[in-house]
């Protein structure tokens, strides 16, 4: 985290036979605004093809070595900020079974935004880890922050900004396979009793370009989400917090 | 993948699917308004995210495992959620298999309440097995001790709710044992509403 895209290229698989090319061109085309939005240049690509479309890029960029953010410095008492709300993974479930069309709307919109101003806004504050939330959930990122970081977190699900029709489609049993193998795994995570099964399978999801995860001071908090929300990050949350020292422990409530 | 109908008993075979598809092909073959429906299914989340979406639509949801094979078995009978918009309030009681239970004691049955302690643990544990689930548990008086966060059957009374059982806590009981704060699965409820579940149910059990 913290460096800047200089080259992109496309990754594509597609079927070439069933999906017709103009498919293929809304691709291509949509990456190539976000990459121009980034400020980077494509470069070119690689194209197979596939049963099922895939769509991805190889970023090259830059960083300079003392602005380098990971996810292992983060400190005691520090605040945990989020900047998209979760739920994608859900909702491209609903989206394959022709439901919830207003979440899977508002889903799509939260993928298409760059993480980019986000990243700006990072810059004038003392940001001591970061990471953004992918495949292995929320939860997941934050256990590889807080185990690399040796410390131990409190995560209130309350505050955790859900998409919308998010929670109901969880109850449906909309889950993708990868959120009971996150939660297979990360099985050191505490839920009170509190936390319902629908909302602990959505801090799971595997998120499709979700935000990021931010720890810094506490006193830093309010400050830090009144700009993101100023930068267009609506959704900017503090989540919870680092407790003590451990070995990456979260427990929520 | 195959869909064969014996007697009036659907069967889906998901063995080899991975989440989504066996959700997918489970409202698929639910639109179709089988009397049951019978799911293969070979993972354990297939198996939670069939059975989370027929409880969501009203299913009454029956899971047997033999060899790493989930049999998902989903039936209609109790399904409230399927019935059309036609049918009025008291049509929907009336077909409604589905048992009311209501408890006004946490501890089960007289005499010794350390075994009464006992044996409420024993009537959760085995109330999940039963088929169809409860429709509505209502809790009154002590009762309302067993939905607070140090109830002893706090566990099952949450997956019965998560399974799509309505749990419904007299409030009044709440505020005299001052536990409203403690209140961890299910809802407030008054004796309106508890005497409506009662009148309006043809399988009322009071323990």
């Amino acid at each position: 985290m913290g460096g800047k895209p200089l080259t992109a290229m496309n990754i594509v698989t597609f079927p070439v036979c069933r999906l017709d090319a103009e498919v293929l061109l809304a691709i291509l085309s949509g990456g190539q605004q976000k990459i121009a939005e980034a400020g980077a240049v494509m470069v070119g690509g690689h194209t197979i093809d596939d049963d099922e479309p895939k769509y991805g890029l190889s970023v090259t960029g830059t960083v300079h070595p003392s602005k380098i953010l990971t996810n292992a410095g983060a400190q005691i008492g520090d605040a945990l900020i989020l900047t998209k709300a979760i739920g994608t993974g859900v909702l491209y479930t609903a989206l394959r079974m022709d439901l919830f069309a207003d979440g899977v709307a508002a889903a799509a919109q939260s993928m298409a935004q760059l993480n980019k101003y986000a990243a700006e806004v990072m810059e004038k504050y003392t940001v001591h880890a970061c990471t953004d939330i992918t495949g292995f959930g929320l939860l997941g990122h934050a256990y590889e922050m807080s185990s690399a970081s040796g410390v131990e977190m409190q995560i209130d699900s309350g505050e955790v900004p859900l998409l919308p029709d998010a929670a109901a489609a969880a109850t449906m049993g909309l889950v993708p396979a990868g959120a009971y193998a996150n939660r297979e795994y990360l099985k050191m995570i505490s839920f009170d009793s509190s936390v319902t099964v629908n909302i602990q399978d959505l801090l799971f999801d595997p998120q499709t370009s979700g935000g990021l995860l931010i720890s810094l001071p506490s006193e830093q908090a309010d400050s830090i989400v009144q700009a993101m929300k100023s930068a267009g990050a609506a959704a900017t949350t503090c989540i919870g917090r680092v407790v003590k020292k451990g070995k990456g422990q979260i427990n929520v409530k | 993948m195959s869909n064969e109908k014996e007697q009036n008993n659907t069967i889906l075979d998901c063995r080899g699917l991975a989440c989504p598809q066996p959700v997918i092909l489970t409202k698929k073959a639910l639109d179709q308004l089988p009397e049951s429906l019978t799911v293969i299914v070979d993972n354990a989340a297939a198996k939670e995210n069939v059975a989370k979406f027929a409880t969501a639509g009203g299913y009454g949801v029956s899971i047997e495992e033999t060899g790493g094979l989930y049999q998902v078995r989903l039936l209609a009978g109790t399904n409230v959620g399927r019935a059309t918009a036609s049918m009025t309030a008291t049509e929907l009681s009336a077909t409604d298999e589905r048992p009311v239970f209501l408890i006004s004691k946490d501890t089960l049955g007289q005499g010794s309440d350390t075994l009464g302690a006992i044996l409420i643990k024993s009537f959760f544990v085995s109330l999940l097995e039963t088929n169809p689930l409860p429709k509505t548990i209502m809790l009154i008086n002590s009762g309302v001790y067993l939905a607070v966060q140090e109830s002893p059957v706090l566990s099952a009374m949450q997956e019965l709710s998560g399974r799509g059982v309505n749990i419904l806590v007299c409030g009044t009981c709440l505020d005299y044992f001052e536990l409203k704060e403690k209140l961890a699965v299910g809802s407030v409820t008054n004796m309106y509403s508890i005497l409506s579940e009662l009148t309006g149910s043809r399988r009322a059990i009071t323990l």
